[in-house]
């Protein structure tokens, strides 16, 4: 009885750290079209810069919104440097992005080398907090409540701002956003930072449970691909739902059949492309 | 100064040696090692030990072994099968090397055996496959460091016999290296009186341990067997999940080189290893302070078990006179080699090619500011077979996912 | 002209043992034919129907390991790899049927998911597949009774295995229904408006693309004589289809200089470049930028630019740089 407890509980609290990793991600294949391999590059790239930083005295939470922010610099120059000169031609943004997987994966090698690092919880978050009479790590807790504090301020943003609504309209019809004078090029650097940032504050943030390593990008990256394609391009509430069905997934899958692990992931994965290819949520065809 | 060759500068000198008049001089050639390594990918960690590990050996060779001199040619394998084949193929045929140290993974290794038995290339690698020396040896293999279960058998009589554990639940990646290491565990404990009452195999990938930590209950000990960079995520998790029961490692799980990376959770791990740094033999203390200066880290037993082949390589040289070209010599000279004074104590082989040493049964503790492993046991000559006899032990199934099975 | 510069290209390829200077080169030739075959494969959906997969190393890997399943039991070189084919085939059908629900990024994320079911199934399924460990078999096939264990034996049967996959492309584009697949990626609602079932195009021409894959995997399972689940991860499929694209989608030429590219960077520049990697990401960025229609179409540009640079000016019309020529 407790195992379903603390596995539902834990579903919960993976898919608070599923939805920071993989909002990014949507945004960016919801308005700009492009899968964005370099995502999960990002995600590690950030973990690695927050360790730096920490190691010079930054606190953990100053470094997640630095290390957020170098890796949305990172973001922008790849954008307009290199995606711009590719609008339109979605298969080359995806190889590139691929390629500079691999670039951003060697660099980490070269410059933190190849030993893992640990990134020690944040002060007043260790240790363990009951939940209905069993103990739950009050960190994972903690990604829940950020997570959720996220969904409700990306949701402020898209819903109640004019860059959201520019943001909307660009996903729903970029022909017509331009036309109605929308500086659709602007906001897809814009919003590629935004998907930027949060992959390197959700990496810092994912740091104290999965620590940094080389071969963490191609671990989370996964993740984030089936948790959009299940929950839906282009959808913040696709998202946030795809992210606890994945965490419940992973959970319950990896308990009850560990030896299908990989399996559990994609086959859903599978049936919602088949079935449904624009996901749960989301709106246009894909 | 270090005369390590890359590649480059191997084929600049050579063609730059090629436009000199050499006078005719019966000048020896330079005796060449190749190393299979992983230096890109996720098995970097341990790759780029290994190389340190080979490169402070030749440093304190002064790249000069039984007279003669000797050179590394470093191949990167990039951790997967079809890339170890070629890069074995590029070290045989192109580069021809006289022996081979490496490479990292038993699946590499698996790869190449059947090729490089062909070429007769002697190979002193740290893969731990337990076949390799067992039911389909090859006969140009040395293994100076351990099978899989090697180190695990005298950590689960430690288990049964001193710390009286009764009940364990095993968790090691669900792969060849994870299965070999538990059923070693398994048999030698349940042998002991133990009992095996789970065993949980999450996938070489896995995030997040904690379906498989909320199954552990009900028992005296928790045995892992991680390698890598999991090790890290495992204790952490573990830690943070609230569990408070002791932990038994394998080798690697709790290797000297990983403790820098580790904190307070690694505190109490008991591991056994057939490396340990603080093993006090004057080839250990050069050795270990060598890398200390070298590359600012305690060595873990990827450093060492390079270094440990480098010695091999060097005695078996020495007992050939130096000469590389009979392999069967080569490989008979470097399967009789047997040395007290090495950075792993006293060892030599059996007839498998196997290692017979000492194996060491360490604590983690913090030691001021830093992490150390401390031996509080020593096993003397403890061969692939523990204390079974050899071919009964050859009779029965390799170690594997469901052997030995869990008893219900 | 043409026609004899690609026979002068055969024939050199032809010949290559003979000049490529060491054993070790000529199993890096044969790595690139077997590549080269199959990015070929590959680019028979990617470029001329469009269809961009990303799980292709999925039936590069089926073939390989129905081939060594069938060879540890026991069969002879004919079941093998008829065999191994077979169950490609079988396979390919299964992933088109799939895959061709959706187009564009739909069609590619489901091959991906296909491509990762089969490698969660090669890692974990231990009993069907050894899991990590792979497969080894022993030996190569002795077609005709010659033995293909020496390294140019085994690159002069890979060869002809090459030229026959290239007539087969060749014969495919030039044909009527080459000339459909084409049609069905250019402009698909009047192709159905014709009267063309333009699903069953797409289904044979990933039939054909899964068979040669299936081929290719064949080869390299006897050139390695080992399989295991790293031959079907997803940066296997993403290599070979950067092998595609850096070389040229619209050409037969392009997916072969790009599978030389890929195998000469990973086996032979690594050796002498220790930050291989990322010099690798590096290049396939570059051509996707500069040269996005790959490395063939570019260079011929290039060449075509440079002549027209070299030529004297003479005072009548000359080629403008980009021009034409009329060719």
């Amino acid at each position: 009885m407790s195992l379903w407890l603390v596995l539902a509980v834990n579903s919960i609290t993976l898919g608070g750290l599923l939805f920071l990793l993989s909002a990014g991600f949507s945004l960016i294949f919801g308005l700009m079209k492009i899968p964005n391999l370099t995502h999960g590059s990002f995600f590690m790239l950030g973990a690695y810069l927050a360790t730096s930083l920490i190691a010079r005295g930054f606190n953990f939470w100053t470094a997640a919104l630095v290390g957020g922010l170098l890796v949305a610099a990172l973001g922008g120059i790849v954008e307009r440097l290199i995606l711009r000169r590719l609008a339109g031609a979605e298969l080359a943004q995806v190889l590139v992005t691929l390629g500079l997987s691999f670039m951003i994966a060697d660099v980490c090698l070269m410059v933190w080398t190849g030993d893992p690092i640990r990134i020690d919880t944040p002060a007043g978050l260790r240790g363990a907090t009951s939940v209905l009479g069993l103990g739950f790590p009050t960190y994972r807790l903690a990604i829940s409540l950020i997570a959720v504090i996220f969904a409700a301020a990306l949701w402020a943003l898209l819903d109640r701002t004019r860059l959201g609504a520019m943001i909307r309209a660009g996903v729903d019809d970029p022909a017509m956003a331009r036309v109605v004078g929308i500086r659709v090029s602007r906001l897809f650097t814009i919003v590629f930072c935004l998907g930027a940032w949060l992959a390197g504050f959700a990496g810092v943030i994912g740091g104290p449970i999965l620590s940094v390593y080389p071969g963490l990008d191609g671990e989370m990256l996964p993740l984030a691909l089936v948790v959009v394609i299940l929950g839906g391009t282009g959808s913040l509430v696709g998202s946030l739902v795809g992210s606890f069905v994945v965490g419940f997934l992973y959970n319950f899958g990896q308990a009850m059949f560990p030896e299908l692990a990989y399996v559990v992931l994609f086959l859903p994965m599978l049936i919602v492309l088949v079935v449904r290819p624009q996901g749960l949520f989301g709106r246009q065809t894909v | 100064m270090s005369v390590r060759l890359s590649r480059r500068s191997f084929l600049v000198g050579t063609a730059l040696a090629a436009t000199l008049p050499v006078p005719a001089l019966a000048q020896s050639k330079p005796v060449r090692i190749g190393l299979l390594t992983v230096k890109t990918g996720p098995l970097a960690q341990g790759g780029i030990q290994m190389e340190q590990g080979i490169t402070r050996f030749l440093k304190d060779r002064n790249y000069t072994l039984a007279g003669r001199k000797a050179e590394l040619v470093v191949a990167d394998t990039g951790g997967n099968p079809a890339g170890t084949k070629t890069k074995t193929q590029e070290l045989v045929e192109r580069d021809n090397v006289d022996l081979i140290v490496g490479p990292l993974a038993a699946f590499e290794l698996l790869a190449i055996t059947d090729y490089a038995a062909q070429a007769k290339m002697p190979i002193l690698s740290l893969a731990a496959a337990e076949d390799m020396t067992q039911r389909r040896p090859n006969p140009y293999f040395v293994r100076a460091s351990a099978t899989s279960a090697q180190s695990m058998h005298p950590l689960a009589d430690y288990a049964a016999k001193e710390l009286r554990f009764k009940r364990v639940v095993t968790i090691s990646e669900d792969f060849a290296f994870g299965h070999e290491q538990m059923g070693g565990f398994h048999r030698v404990f349940e042998d002991a009186g133990g009992r095996v009452v789970k065993k949980l195999w999450p996938p070489l990938v896995t995030p997040d341990y904690t379906p498989y930590l909320a199954q552990i209950s009900g028992v005296d000990a928790v045995v892992q067997g991680f390698a890598g960079s999991n090790p890290l995520k495992f204790m952490k998790q573990y830690q943070d999940q609230g569990l408070k029961l002791p932990v038994l490692s394998g080798s690697v799980g709790c290797d000297d080189a990983l403790l820098k990376s580790f904190g307070d959770e690694a505190i109490g791990v008991i591991s056994c290893s057939a490396y340990t740094a603080d093993l006090d033999t004057p080839s250990n203390k050069r050795f270990a302070e060598g890398m200390v200066r070298d590359y600012g880290n305690i060595p873990g037993i990827y450093a060492a078990g390079l270094y440990i082949n480098g010695m091999v390589a060097e005695a078996a040289l020495e007992k050939t006179g130096g000469k590389t070209e009979d392999k069967e010599a080569l490989i008979k000279a470097l399967r009789a080699v047997s040395l007290t004074d090495t950075p792993r104590g006293p060892f030599r082989f059996d007839h498998l090619g196997n290692v017979i040493g000492n194996f060491y049964i360490r604590r983690c503790e913090r030691k001021g500011d830093k992490l150390v492993n401390t031996t509080i046991k020593t096993y003397p000559n403890v061969s692939q077979f523990w204390t079974y006899d050899e071919k009964w032990f050859l009779a029965q199934p390799v170690y594997s996912r469901d052997y030995p099975p869990v008893k219900s | 002209m043409k026609r004899l510069a690609l026979v002068a290209a055969l024939a050199i390829l032809a010949a290559a043992p003979l000049w490529v200077g060491g054993t070790y080169y000529v199993n890096v030739a044969s790595q690139i034919l077997i590549y080269a075959i199959f990015a070929l494969g590959v680019n028979v959906l990617a470029g001329y129907a469009g269809l961009v997969s990303l799980g292709h190393a999925g039936l590069f890997g089926i073939a390989a390991y129905g081939g060594a399943k069938l060879m540890s039991a026991g069969h002879g070189q004919v079941v093998v790899t008829v065999g191994g084919l077979a169950v490609t085939l079988v396979a390919a059908a299964f992933f088109a049927t799939l895959s061709l629900r959706a187009t564009g990024l739909g069609f590619v994320m489901i091959t991906v998911a296909l491509g990762q079911i089969v490698w969660g199934v090669a890692y974990r399924w231990i009993s069907l597949t050894n899991g990590d460990n792979g497969i080894s078999i022993s030996g190569r096939p002795r077609p005709f009774g010659l033995s293909l264990a020496s390294p140019a034996g085994f690159y002069w049967a890979t060869f002809v295995v090459f030229l026959a996959a290239v007539a087969s492309m060749a014969i495919l584009v030039a044909s009527p229904f080459g000339a459909s697949v084409r049609g069905t990626r250019d402009q698909a609602r009047r192709m159905n408006a014709l009267g063309y079932h333009v699903w069953m195009i797409r289904f044979l021409a990933f039939l054909f693309s899964g068979f040669w894959s299936g081929v290719a995997g064949i080869l390299y399972l006897y050139y390695n004589q080992f399989v295991s689940p790293q031959m079907v991860a997803l940066t296997a499929s993403a290599e070979v289809l950067l092998m595609v694209i850096s070389g040229g989608t619209a050409t037969l030429l392009g997916p072969i200089v790009g599978a030389g590219l890929v195998v000469v960077m990973k086996n032979v520049a690594s050796a002498y470049i220790e930050r291989w990697n990322f010099v690798l990401g590096a290049i396939f960025v570059a051509i996707v930028v500069f040269m996005p229609d790959g490395l063939v179409p570019g260079t011929v540009r290039l060449g075509r630019w440079g002549l027209a640079a070299w030529r004297p000016r003479a005072p009548s019309a000359v080629p403008a740089p980009g021009e034409d020529d009329g060719r």
